[in-house]
């Protein structure tokens, strides 16, 4: 006797929703012994992981704030996933979109026109976009695997925001923090909810959500997108390009990212500074993949996940654990769906041995 | 030592991390799956090779135990992607990020620390050559690494092993028709990237640069899948592929050291530009492309 | 008492999910013995000879060998016994050598091997070079691997699945007399088709299949054609109506002097190939696959697209459109049902109102970029009445349904685009005997309504049935016009082996 997975003739579309619940449960019960055998307060951690951050309305402000960037940048990356081109360089493009939009309040520190934030988020998508298409260019033209050079384009993104705060962009009043200066207001976000940090990025995060739902759902576009991931034959058969889908899924991906870098730096952070690199671009492929890649999923997914790096600043402090954490349990989340991800096309069943020979 | 010396002497040792990925990963491709969370396990064999080369001193134990965390972590990925039919891709991400979380939360203790590293091997003779004297004088790993490509390329061109492995990698449905078993084979070359992988990670971080701080590996797992693409899946091509990087990583530090009026974030960018330059070199020749590539790669296979 | 007979099965199932494959089979093979399963597409023959092969096991039932129950887990168990298979898609790897594919599973070394190869090659007519890349080699020339491949192990008892669907007509006269040599030697051969004359020729016995079940045995020369197509498909087939000749509309599609270098090292390039076929006409391309017949196809649907200067060898309703891609020439009233249905003509994880749209967003099913979801579901429903296939309705994924019904849904759907142009390839590919008819009864009705065929298909009688003319494309070069009327399948063999007709 033994366990198969036997292929369904339709899908189950239940396990959708099943596969993260399940998958929660078993990252918990992952994670509790984990970090028993660390020595850390099992216990505490999970509590100020979990349960923490929906406890004070200040908690629950700042997982709204980190929700808005993870899900605009995994709303972008979800559109390639499903036409099957991996962005996996979102960070680099969410820094570039970041530096791309500080340029303005750096050499305009004493700025107030009011067009210089809608020029700053312009500046940001435009910039994460130009850094989606190296990517897109070196895939259409020399066949260049993208998953490979959006990578190597983020560590180069990394070192590119290294020059900068360290070199020409440093404040020179910043006690050689590698900083850039302060933003003026008229470079800042306008906050959304009183008293906390929530900016208006939320509502475009949501916007974003709504159009990537209507686009992947109901146009022919987002079918095209859809047709090319699924069966990519089918796709050439039918005459829809590969190439623009390459184009349009990285360049929508930089879009989203740079726009979420933006964000940042017109946002919570107020300037330029290495923070700006938390690995949101990493997180958000979590995201997105959490969210079934599903747009409506994916709000929900970046709350979870949002919610789980505020849940960890907290359980820092309370269970002495260090951020890592934050990402070992994102990531168990991610390969517990995965793995619950096949009930969705498959059954499990159990094999019975073959009826022997009855003399 | 001049600049030439340093980089002839420090090649090798520089190119011994990624070679070891980039050899498993090799293996792993050819039978058919990308794992593509080569960094995560190279980062958590680093961490658990620096702990226990810390605790212990001993270098043996504590590529043991680099080598072990690499090949659990990749059979976590075997089993998502065999076991549960999941996406390569997905799947690689997840573990990859799954061994870089890991590797920083048991390393947290031992951030900045030190431990000593190997000696290299004074060879009577040939060390004290001119010229390719350094070039010669290695640790133990660097020969045996080198010793690993060759036995590789042997078993790979002439075993009915290599060519079980090439068969399933090209056509898993024709190789399970013959009989063999394709998710155990495929199997066991993951958990032998894996291993490689984790030994790779220890190499890293007790031997070239003794000491453990998070994030130390550094783009390295993705640099060694680069250079599978960039020796079209071959040993001697990946060899060569190695040492031009880790010439390159010693240029750059001498470069640095010897103050050329470049940014330092510039030279420190150059080993990923170049990756970028190299794939696209490499891949615009599309029929060598098709002519080399695995056939079955990435694609999931359900008996 | 007598020996035991070879091979015996008693009662054998095997179900997967709801499908029973196989249903009660009792079988039996004596030594010396060419033994004919016959039955049609579906009918459960591939995946008895899986079982027999160890590929799959049995859900009941029991393996007897030489009168011992036996349990065949893997192929390897049945190789250990003396069991060798030729698979109709072959287990051959192009990556390597022929010896080397060998190697896989015979014990020896490379220069035994090669010996041994040359050697069986001699004495039963299947000469191949052992160090050649299977890659280079043509599809006849990999059956002999296959075949040989088996032979080194010296088998009891030699499995061909469907063997002559790869072999030109004097290339089937070849195998058959390696078969009968082997036969001589006492090896028992099981020979899976569906082409009854060639089972009339070379069979002792012929073991009747359908839908899983064994419905009949009988000695195959005691009967004609006609009674065992009959005995196969359970019901009368209608004669097939040649299509009468009539009045020929104009040029629809032109390719003049067409050359393709092809880009794919495992392809194969054309060179200079011209064909003209007018509206109310069916041209076929006969021919083995593997001789262009994928380029020829991608060229003509758009898949592969000229450079500009060459735009002028492929002409579409007389505009020059060889570098135009799918959508442009599917603008000029092209319609394509191409050879692989899963994954090329249909996504098998879409519903078949989402497969509809495919191809069909031109019939008003998609307006200002947005889907109308009520016209996409109309039109599909429309493809699954008018052509009669068999599903839950436009919500079904396409992967749910069989080959047949499937092919019938997609053939149905480019023919409602109300094409100018048809280009058809394999259209009865793994297509069950009554939907097969259907199929070719739907492609003359359309040529009588004046629309322009192009059919490229590897059964000639498939092409003898439908078209008004063919051509025979051999290493990527095509015969000239051949008129069905006046050219008997000796002909077309002698194109297809590359010869020039005596």
């Amino acid at each position: 006797m033994r366990l198969a997975l036997i292929r369904r003739d339709t899908a189950a579309r239940g396990a959708m929703i099943a596969a993260p619940a399940v998958a929660l449960v078993l990252t918990i019960l992952c994670s509790l012994v984990l970090f028993a055998v660390l020595g850390k307060p099992a216990g505490t951690a999970l509590y100020a992981l979990l349960l923490e951050p929906f406890l004070s309305w200040y908690s629950f402000s700042e997982v709204l704030l980190k929700m808005a960037p993870l899900c605009l940048i995994a709303q972008g990356l979800a559109i390639g996933f499903r036409a099957n081109v991996f962005n996996i360089g979102a960070e680099g493009q969410l820094v570039i979109g970041a530096i791309a939009a500080s340029a303005l309040p750096v050499w305009y520190p004493d700025g107030t026109s009011a067009l210089m934030l809608p020029a700053m988020l312009l500046l940001g998508g435009l910039g994460g976009m130009a850094w989606g298409a190296i990517a897109a260019g070196f895939r259409t033209r020399f066949n260049a695997n993208e998953i490979l050079v959006t990578l190597m384009l983020a560590l180069i993104a990394a070192q590119v925001l290294n020059y900068l705060l360290l070199g020409p962009w440093k404040d020179p009043a910043g006690f050689n923090f590698p900083q850039s200066v302060l933003f003026p207001d008229a470079a800042l976000l306008p906050i959304l909810l009183p008293g906390t940090r929530v900016n208006v990025s939320l509502l475009l995060a949501l916007a974003a959500s709504g159009l990537a739902w209507v686009v992947m759902r109901h146009r022919f576009s987002g079918y095209q997108l859809l047709v090319g991931g699924m069966a990519p034959r089918a796709a050439a058969y039918a005459g829809f390009s590969e190439r623009r889908a390459i184009w349009i899924s990285l360049l929508v991906g930089g879009l989203a990212a740079g726009l979420a870098g933006a964000a940042e730096v017109a946002g919570p952070l107020g300037q330029l500074q290495r923070s700006v690199s938390t690995g949101y671009g990493y997180s958000a492929i979590i995201v997105a993949y959490l969210g079934g890649l599903n747009p409506l999923g994916i709000v929900l997914s970046s709350f979870l996940v949002s919610a789980l790096f505020i849940g960890g600043d907290n359980a820092m402090v309370s269970a002495g654990l260090p951020v890592a954490a934050v990402w070992v349990f994102q990531s168990l989340l991610l390969v517990f769906y995965l793995g619950g991800l096949a009930f969705l096309r498959y059954r499990l069943v159990v094999m019975h041995r073959p009826a022997q020979s009855v003399p | 030592m001049s600049g030439i010396a340093f980089i002839l002497a420090g090649t090798l040792a520089a190119a011994t991390p990624l070679l070891l990925a980039a050899l498993g990963e090799m293996v792993v491709e050819r039978s058919g799956v990308l794992n593509l969370g080569l960094e995560g396990m190279m980062a958590l064999g680093a961490a658990l090779g620096f702990i226990v080369v810390f605790l212990t001193g001993n270098h043996a134990l504590g590529f043991l135990v680099a080598g072990l965390g690499g090949a659990v972590l990749s059979l976590v990925f075997a089993s998502l992607v065999l076991g549960f039919v999941a996406n390569q891709v997905a799947a690689g991400l997840g573990v990859g990020l799954l061994g870089l979380g890991l590797s920083s939360l048991v390393g947290k203790a031992y951030e900045s620390r030190t431990v000593p590293g190997l000696p290299r091997l004074h060879l009577p003779g040939l060390s004290d050559l001119p010229l390719v004297g350094p070039l010669l004088t290695q640790d133990i790993v660097v020969w045996l690494s080198l010793v690993l490509a060759l036995g590789l390329w042997a078993v790979l061109a002439h075993s009915k092993a290599g060519l079980v492995v090439r068969a399933v990698g090209e056509n898993p449905h024709a190789a399970r028709a013959l009989g063999f078993p394709v998710i155990a084979i495929r199997c066991g070359a993951i958990a032998f990237g894996g291993t490689l992988a984790g030994l790779a990670g220890a190499y890293a971080s007790t031997v070239y640069t003794p000491l453990w701080a998070d994030g130390m590996i550094a783009g390295r797992g993705w640099i060694a899948l680069a250079l599978v693409v960039f020796g079209t899946w071959a040993t001697g091509r990946i060899v060569f592929g190695a040492l031009l990087f880790g010439a390159l990583s010693l240029g750059e530090l001498s470069a640095q050291a010897a103050g050329v009026g470049l940014p330092s974030q510039v030279l420190a960018s150059l080993p990923y530009a170049v990756t970028i330059l190299m794939l696209a070199v490499i891949s615009s020749d599309r029929r060598r492309m098709r002519r080399t590539a695995i056939a079955s790669l990435g694609q999931p296979f359900e008996p | 008492m007598a020996a035991p007979p070879l091979l015996s099965l008693e009662g054998i199932s095997k179900s997967y999910g709801a499908v029973r494959a196989n249903r009660g089979i009792d079988l039996t093979v004596d030594p010396g013995q060419v033994h004919a399963i016959l039955g049609e597409n579906g009918a459960g023959k591939s995946t008895l000879m899986k079982l027999i092969y160890g590929v799959e096991t049995p859900d009941e039932g029991r393996i007897l060998w030489k009168g011992r129950p036996v349990t065949l887990a893997n192929p390897a168990d049945a190789r250990a016994l003396g069991i060798g298979m030729v698979f109709q898609h072959f287990s051959l790897f192009e990556t390597l050598s022929v010896v080397q594919n060998i190697a896989l599973i015979v014990p020896g070394s490379r220069a035994t091997l090669a010996g041994r190869i040359r050697d069986l090659g001699r004495e039963f007519g299947l000469e191949i070079d052992p160090d050649a890349m299977v890659h280079d080699l043509s599809v006849g020339e990999r059956q002999r691997v296959e075949i040989i491949r088996c032979l080194l192990r010296a088998p009891d008892l030699l499995i061909l699945d469907e063997p002559t669907s790869v072999l030109p007509p004097q290339g089937v006269e070849r195998l058959f007399a390696t078969l009968r040599a082997l036969r001589t030697k006492g090896m028992a051969i099981l020979f899976i088709s569906h082409k009854l004359e060639e089972i009339r020729a070379l069979c002792d016995v012929a073991t009747i299949l359908r839908a899983g079940e064994v419905t009949g045995r009988l000695v195959p020369r005691d009967h004609s054609a006609a009674d065992l197509a009959t005995r196969m498909i359970g019901r009368n087939i209608p004669p097939p109506a040649h299509p009468v000749a009539h009045d020929l509309g104009e040029v629809r599609l032109e390719l003049a002097g067409l050359d393709h270098a092809a880009e794919d090292p495992f392809g194969v390039s054309l060179s200079g190939l011209s064909l003209a076929v007018r509206g109310g006409e069916i041209v076929g391309i006969a021919g083995i696959s593997g001789n262009g017949q994928k380029e020829l196809a991608a060229l003509v649907s758009g898949e592969i697209a000229q450079p500009a200067l060459r735009r002028d060898t492929v002409r579409l309703m007389g505009q020059p459109v060889g570098d135009t891609g799918v959508a442009g020439r599917r603008r000029l009233g092209l319609a394509f049902v191409p050879e692989d249905r899963l994954g090329r003509g249909a996504v098998p994880e879409m519903s078949l109102a989402d497969n509809a749209l495919l191809t069909a967003h031109g019939q008003g099913l998609v307006r200002r970029g947005f889907i109308a979801r009520a016209a996409e579901r109309a039109f599909s429903a429309r493809v699954i009445a008018g052509f009669d296939v068999r599903s839950r309705g436009p919500e079904a994924e396409a992967g749910s349904l069989s080959g047949g019904n499937l092919q019938k849904f997609i053939m149905g759907r480019e023919i409602l685009l109300s094409p100018k142009v048809l280009l058809v390839a394999q259209p009865t590919w793994g297509v069950d005997v009554g939907a097969a008819s259907d199929i070719r009864q739907r492609l003359v009705a359309m040529r009588n309504d004046g629309v322009a065929i192009l059919v490229i298909s590897e059964e000639l009688e498939e092409l003898f049935e439908i078209c008004d003319r063919l051509h025979v494309l051999h290493k990527g070069r095509l015969s000239p016009s051949l008129p069905t009327r006046t050219t008997t399948t000796e002909d077309v063999g002698t194109w297809m082996i590359g010869g020039r007709a005596a």
